[in-house]
């Protein structure tokens, strides 16, 4: 994984992000930025040539959902790699996610490892793809 | 009911004079008859009219004088509602004092060990006597430098640990609150269920519910064990793997 990729943490809880941006401080990311919601993640997004979204689910204003609904709908944004990390833990949650086209699914509570195992499986996958 | 009241005596007397008179073709008293029947009928629903909304009132008063109601819903529940605002703040506070802590304590831990690793690497030259005399009083000097420094950052190290310590002061605190809503819910629970007892035959049947749609966001999940929810994250992979991932 590029250690310098661009990473976008959207999560309403300001210490979830912290948490968070410190887990990928120690997995050696450190070009990290933040929002607290859909709406002004989008912006951001078209707007900064992000490399990695993480996100989480149930948010006020626009979810983790229609977040990642809305990146995949963009032409340029479509391909964007998004993980979701969530309290969200019904079968049926994970299937809808999984249809929408998310590229990992991590519940919470989780652990730095797993957060890492999903960024590494995520960034095998697309690079098997490119190849293929 | 076999053994038949007053009211059903007086029906069956009348009725069966009702029919005799027809018989025997006096039509004039079967009217008069007739009429005296559906009086008594009459009579039986006003009764019954007025049982019921004596029931009623009688049950609408006590919910009236049950104080411990009327308390619940003026006092306790605005309450509740305030004492669970102070448990998201104070865990929040606590979530940002810990977090502080750590990442403060975070450079402290990364310059004790990078700074470690170089005089380890000094003193193994010196150790194999690959040094010479100007270089190992650089060292000797660094590494003064590098004690002092230790003892600085390990004080650091501490004090923060010990504000990591404090800041779990709270659960005690939003304890002893959940605690007492968990009480409020329960004293809710306990007179809905007792209106329910009163009024239960006058109340329509429950409808349906169609709240559960599929994407209702519920937020962490306390029973893992619930059907359609996952139990960890190897739950999750193993569904999305199922699908393909």
């Amino acid at each position: 994984m590029d250690k310098n990729m661009k990473i976008l943490i959207v999560d309403d809880f300001s210490t979830m992000r912290r948490i968070i941006k410190g887990l990928l401080h120690e997995l050696g990311f450190n070009n990290i930025e933040e929002a607290d919601d859909g709406n002004t993640a989008l912006p951001m997004l078209k707007a900064g040539n992000f490399d990695f979204l993480v996100t989480d689910w149930n948010m006020p204003g626009m979810t983790g959902l229609d977040l990642l609904k809305q990146v995949r709908a963009d032409a340029r944004l479509g391909k964007l790699p998004v993980l979701l990390v969530t309290a969200e833990a019904k079968r049926e949650q994970i299937v809808e996610a999984a249809q929408a086209g998310v590229n990992g699914y991590v519940v919470k509570p989780f652990t730095a490892n797993t957060l890492k195992e999903k960024m590494e499986k995520i960034f095998e996958r697309i690079a098997t793809v490119a190849q293929g | 009911m076999s053994v038949p009241d007053s009211r059903t005596q007086e029906y069956l007397a009348r009725a069966r004079e009702l029919v005799s008179q027809i018989e025997a073709g006096n039509i004039e008293r079967a009217d008069e008859l007739l009429d005296a029947l559906s009086g008594l009928r009459e009579s039986k629903l006003f009764q019954d009219l007025g049982k019921l909304t004596r029931t009623l009132h009688e049950a609408i008063s006590n919910f009236q004088l049950d104080p411990r109601l009327s308390s619940l819903a003026r006092e306790e529940i605005p309450d509740a509602r305030e004492r669970l605002r102070y448990v998201v703040t104070k865990t929040e506070e606590s979530a940002n004092r810990t977090l502080k802590a750590v990442e403060d304590s975070i450079p402290l831990a990364r310059r004790l060990s990078q700074r470690a690793t170089e005089h380890q690497e000094q003193w193994e030259r010196f150790l194999r006597r690959e040094m010479d005399v100007q270089e190992f009083r650089t060292l000797t000097h660094s590494l003064r430098e590098f004690l002092s420094g230790i003892i600085a950052d390990s004080t650091g190290l501490s004090r923060n640990l010990s504000e990591v310590l404090l800041a779990q002061e709270f659960q005690d605190l939003t304890g002893q609150v959940i605690n007492r809503v968990i009480q409020v819910v329960q004293d809710v629970e306990d007179g809905l269920v007792e209106m329910v007892r009163v009024c239960g035959s006058r109340i329509a049947p429950p409808q349906p519910d169609n709240r559960h749609a599929p994407s209702k966001l519920e937020g962490p999940q306390i029973d893992p064990t619930k059907t359609g929810v996952v139990a960890n994250q190897d739950d999750v992979d193993s569904l999305l793997s199922s699908l393909g991932f």
